[in-house]
């Protein structure tokens, strides 16, 4: 009889440990996912910008700079990509940044501004950095939610000895800090045409 | 609980809408159950009538209500004249949807058009899976890109929630209580009364006569209030998912401000939405019949009054909370 009993809660020991087992593995993969997610939306924006800068070459004669800091930086993009998560993060912060210099520089343009592919170009490149920005706050979700659950009783008895370890919140890019300045370099109006 | 320029997080309010709706309804089982028991303990003379009688009202609600759950969306979206949409027609809605099932990981609900100027939107769909949102264009035409995120977060926050089914299950419990409340007075009309006090004092026990005819008192009681506050309930829970929707809208855009102007907006729009009836009200982002709106106050009110969400909103910054008068300015329109 008392042999029932032992393997009994033996049986519900070994079924809990299965579950919260289980239950941490499935949110450790929901991370890594939650970051690839983020590069699906990362690389959206490299194919949208040189489009965008062929929209706006024409018009802006003067403004060779600024295009060419936002060519340069997504090509720094593009390769950091290879090169590990705090160089990317870096890189895409820079391509952030030169992109607003962009569009803060087409406000000056009332013909480029009512120009249907450049609107077209600004609402895509505005729906991606949305699409970036809650793809990197459903990741810091995730991490949070896989945080909690290895500090918490009765998991964290489990967690540690199995080799579950915290996981880092993916922090804004450095520049988001900075205001970004416009160089519009130059002395002479912009054309009418 | 005032909301008097208090802060508060978004978790907050969300773990305590999700605690209040889900008392709800546990008051309406407990209803349920106490109410099943004594009519069918009035109706059969014995306890296992009470049972019994609970259970095939609950098997004749669900039934009822499965045809709802299944096809419900079909003929809500008929009924509304919603139109799908097609992303060339408006891609900035399509944008923010797919922005939003981003942030709130689901999959991409259908999206429909109504081609009404009153600014509105409403979300069906038994699971993410199976879900439909409709926007009015006086909705796109209204509002900027930031009060729209906030009101398709709103809306994606009721599909994520499982809000339609929560109200299904809601609607499948007061259907049951209503319908015995039904068969019950229709029994006692026909005469019901006394066939059940002869058989019980036809068994030989002489406290059973009263006991019967007490609980049959009680039964007709419970059989008029019942219903009542069993449909009080269910407007109580509409209430609370509602603010739950607004606080998990903040959850997934991290931004109040543009779900706070849309609410001040729509609030102070004066269009009627000419599709939307008794039946459909509960569906909407705000109440569509413009007098219950009004009275929104009262306890059988679909939605909670479009003053007091927003300041709902305004205690996740800590801002004062405002009245009916400063709509219009919080509104951007004056």
């Amino acid at each position: 009889m008392e042999l029932i009993i032992i393997l009994a809660v033996v049986g519900v020991i070994v079924l809990g440990l299965v579950l919260i087992y289980n239950s941490l593995v499935q949110r450790r993969l929901r991370i890594d996912e939650a970051f690839a997610q983020i590069e699906v939306q990362l690389k959206r924006r490299w194919d949208l910008i040189p489009n965008l800068v062929n929209a706006v070459k024409g018009y802006m004669g003067f403004e060779q700079s600024v295009l060419q800091n936002v060519t340069e930086a997504r090509a720094n993009a593009v390769a950091a990509g290879a090169k590990g998560p705090q160089e990317q993060a870096a890189a895409e912060g820079m391509l952030t940044g030169a992109l607003r210099s962009l569009f803060a520089v087409v406000e000056n343009y009332p013909e480029l501004k009512a120009n249907q592919n450049v609107l077209e170009l600004q609402e895509q490149l505005t729906t991606t950095e949305n699409q970036i920005g809650f793809a990197r706050q459903h990741y810091n979700a995730t991490v949070l939610e896989y945080n909690t659950s290895i500090a918490t009783f009765p998991n964290l008895l489990v967690a540690g000895p199995l080799g579950f370890r915290p996981r880092e919140f993916f922090d804004a890019e450095p520049e988001a800090a900075q205001v970004p300045t416009v160089d519009l370099g130059m002395s002479s109006p912009p054309p009418t045409s | 609980m005032s909301a008097a320029s208090q802060v508060q997080t978004f978790h907050a309010q969300i773990a305590a809408n999700r605690r209040r709706s889900l008392l709800l309804v546990v008051l309406v089982i407990g209803l349920l159950a106490v109410f099943g028991f004594v009519v069918g303990y009035a109706m059969s003379g014995v306890p296992e009538g009470g049972y019994v009688a609970t259970a095939i009202a609950v098997v004749i609600a669900l039934f009822m209500t499965s045809v709802s759950y299944f096809a419900g969306d079909s003929v809500v979206l008929a009924a509304s004249q919603a139109k799908p949409l097609r992303p060339e027609d408006a891609p900035q809605l399509a944008n923010i949807v797919r922005e939003l099932t981003i942030a709130a990981n689901i999959p991409p609900p259908k999206v429909y058009l109504i081609d009404d100027t009153a600014p509105n939107a409403f979300a069906t769909g038994r699971s993410p899976r199976h879900a439909s949102i409709a926007v009015t264009t006086g909705l796109l035409q209204k509002l900027d890109r930031e009060e729209l995120q906030g009101v398709i977060a709103h809306e994606l926050a009721h599909v994520r929630n499982l809000d339609i089914r929560f109200a299904l299950l809601v609607g499948v419990l007061v259907g049951s209580i209503v319908l015995l409340a039904d068969f019950f007075l229709r029994w006692t009309w026909w005469g019901g009364g006394m066939r059940g006090g002869s058989r019980s004092s036809g068994r030989g026990k002489d406290g059973g006569g009263a006991l019967i005819i007490i609980l049959f008192i009680i039964a007709l009681v419970l059989a008029i209030l019942a219903p009542i506050v069993a449909r009080m309930v269910q407007m109580a829970v509409s209430r609370q998912r509602e603010y739950l929707a607004d606080a998990s809208s903040v959850e997934l855009t991290r931004n109040p401000y543009g779900l706070e102007r849309a609410l001040a907006k729509i609030g102070t729009d004066k269009e009627v939405l000419e599709v939307a009836n008794r039946a459909t009200q509960h569906l909407y982002f705000v109440n569509p019949i413009k007098k219950f709106e009004a009275r929104a106050s009262n306890l059988m009110s679909t939605h909670p009054p479009i003053v007091e969400r927003i300041n709902r909103l305004r205690a996740l910054t800590g801002n004062a909370p405002v009245d009916t008068g400063a709509l219009t300015a919080l509104a951007g329109l004056d």
